[in-house]
């Protein structure tokens, strides 16, 4: 491309599944006063399989 | 939806559904006032007068591309809320309140100098057994677990918080659980037997400071009303050298009174500390502090001195940690995540010492939000759906916001406390969140270049 340099093609679509609930919650970390969810860690491990649902079954 | 915008002499496009940045020429992002994907006609009669024809096809030809590999105006159709709302009730992390009393007296202070509108006294062992008991009851799957240790100040009840590690430790081994420990302390009681114990089973820990010495005077203050900032910052000197690679977070908040806010983040650094924060005050806005709609100019103004401040220390080989910076573009939290926001009220509670348990810390002490207590036989979360539902596609603010997956809805005491409803953002808070994400963004297309 002659005009645009992508510098992330991040998809939302991609990770994680549907969410597997491993990553620490985001008032646990250095905020305590504000919601900063984007710049938690996914700590998904590979795990696809598991995901939310499986609290349900 | 997109959302675009100037940083330094960058022009940043940030497609919002998928989570692409692009770093473009003038050229798009002025196509890109007018081009939707489908109006080509329209871009080349609106900016016909500005660029020549063969530069304009070449830039729509690349947006064009964009598009087609689903970096720019993607579509959010396989972004849902139907999978938060059939989520079942799991807890995984807490916020135990092991000290309502505190050996501070910061102007400040959201938890009403320690004893959250109730009485001042420390959690029992007993109480906190039956929390983290709690805590493993009902996070169902769930192998990573949180406890932190807040207050008050945590470290006026160490004896406790050192017998609930050593149960938790326990307790992890035959549920097969990860309890990852942290804890707030303001640091005047930080010597060397706690900062042993902390570094060796505390996965992180918040030291309370507020920047320059009479900035922080002004705020955290000792009961006989003299200033702190001598009293605790050889402690943390002490403590992060014995912490070496470990986590820690040196933490401060800013006011109305210092809205230079990013000279008291770079003073912390200059004293040697890596990683970093600093959080604005929420206050109702009668109180003299408070920061308005007409400080956002030059907090914005700060945001940017910091960001300028980052990339120059980076590129000398001094890079450090602010917690707001940290934006991982490639990975990051699942949309489940960023949705759904910051488990307040469903996966995550606060228990007070008396074993009462709420959402949220923020809320301990608030009646209206009380869950029940950790002592009754049986808990069932009357407010589940409440917080559940609060998420970004349930607050009208939130549906049209380019910045939903990055703050996802913010926080919902903030909403609470300033204007009565978790549905109802806290406008400031998203203005300020909204400066420090484009910044984030920024920094990073800056380093990448």
């Amino acid at each position: 491309m002659k005009y645009v340099k992508v510098i992330s093609k991040a998809s939302f679509k991609s990770v994680c599944g549907k969410g597997c609930g491993e990553c620490q919650t985001s008032c646990q970390s250095a905020c305590k006063t504000s919601c900063t969810v984007a710049n938690q860690k996914c700590e998904n491990t590979g795990k696809q399989d598991k995901d939310i649902f499986d609290d349900m079954k | 939806m997109i959302h675009k915008y100037k940083f330094k002499d960058k022009h940043i496009v940030l497609d919002v559904n998928s989570g692409a940045v692009h770093v473009v020429e003038k050229i798009i992002y002025d196509i890109l006032d007018v081009y939707n994907g489908e109006n080509k006609e329209e871009v080349f009669v609106a900016i016909r007068d500005k660029y020549d024809e063969s530069s304009v096809h070449d830039a729509v030809s690349d947006l064009d591309y964009l598009i087609s590999h689903g970096l720019l105006f993607s579509d959010d159709s396989h972004i849902t809320d139907e999978i938060i709302h059939n989520k079942k009730p799991v807890v995984k992390a807490l916020c135990l309140h092991i000290s309502h009393d505190c050996n501070m007296n910061c102007r400040y202070c959201f938890g009403d100098q320690g004893a959250f509108e109730g009485i001042r006294e420390l959690m029992s062992f007993e109480v906190g057994k039956k929390a983290i008991d709690f805590l493993v009851q009902n996070s169902g799957s769930r192998r990573n677990l949180e406890v932190d240790f807040f207050g008050g100040e945590p470290l006026m009840n160490f004896d406790v918080v050192k017998a609930l590690v050593h149960y938790g430790k326990t307790v992890e081994k035959t549920y097969r659980k990860n309890i990852r420990f942290t804890i707030t302390t303001n640091g005047l009681l930080l010597d060397d037997e706690k900062i042993d114990y902390i570094n060796e089973h505390m996965d992180n820990i918040i030291l309370s400071i507020d920047g320059r010495p009479e900035i922080h005077d002004k705020m955290r203050r000792t009961w006989n009303d003299k200033g702190t900032y001598d009293l605790i910052i050889k402690n943390y000197h002490h403590f992060v050298q014995k912490r070496k690679d470990a986590l820690y977070y040196v933490r401060g908040t800013f006011t109305k009174e210092n809205l230079d806010f990013s000279e008291d983040l770079i003073h912390l650094i200059n004293q040697g500390f890596k990683n970093v924060s600093i959080e604005p005050v929420v206050v109702n806005d009668n109180i003299s502090y408070a920061l308005r709609e007409d400080d956002l100019d030059s907090i914005f103004n700060e945001y940017e001195k910091l960001s300028d401040y980052y990339i120059q220390e980076y590129k000398n080989g001094k890079a450090f940690e602010f917690f707001h910076f940290n934006l991982d573009l490639d990975q990051g939290p699942c949309i489940i995540k960023r949705i759904s926001g910051c488990g307040a009220g469903t996966e995550y509670m606060a228990i007070a010492p008396n074993g009462d348990i709420y959402p949220c810390h923020q809320f301990v002490g608030n009646k209206d939000f009380l869950l029940g207590n950790i002592n009754e036989n049986c808990f069932e979360n009357r407010l589940y759906d409440t917080f559940n539902k609060a998420h970004i596609f349930n607050k009208e603010k939130c549906k049209s916001c380019w910045a939903k997956f990055y703050c996802s809805g913010g926080c919902h005491a903030n909403a609470y406390n300033i204007n009565g409803s978790i549905y109802e953002p806290y406008e400031l808070g998203c203005e300020m969140e909204k400066k420090r994400i484009e910044c984030a963004i920024g920094i990073q297309a800056a380093l990448t270049e």
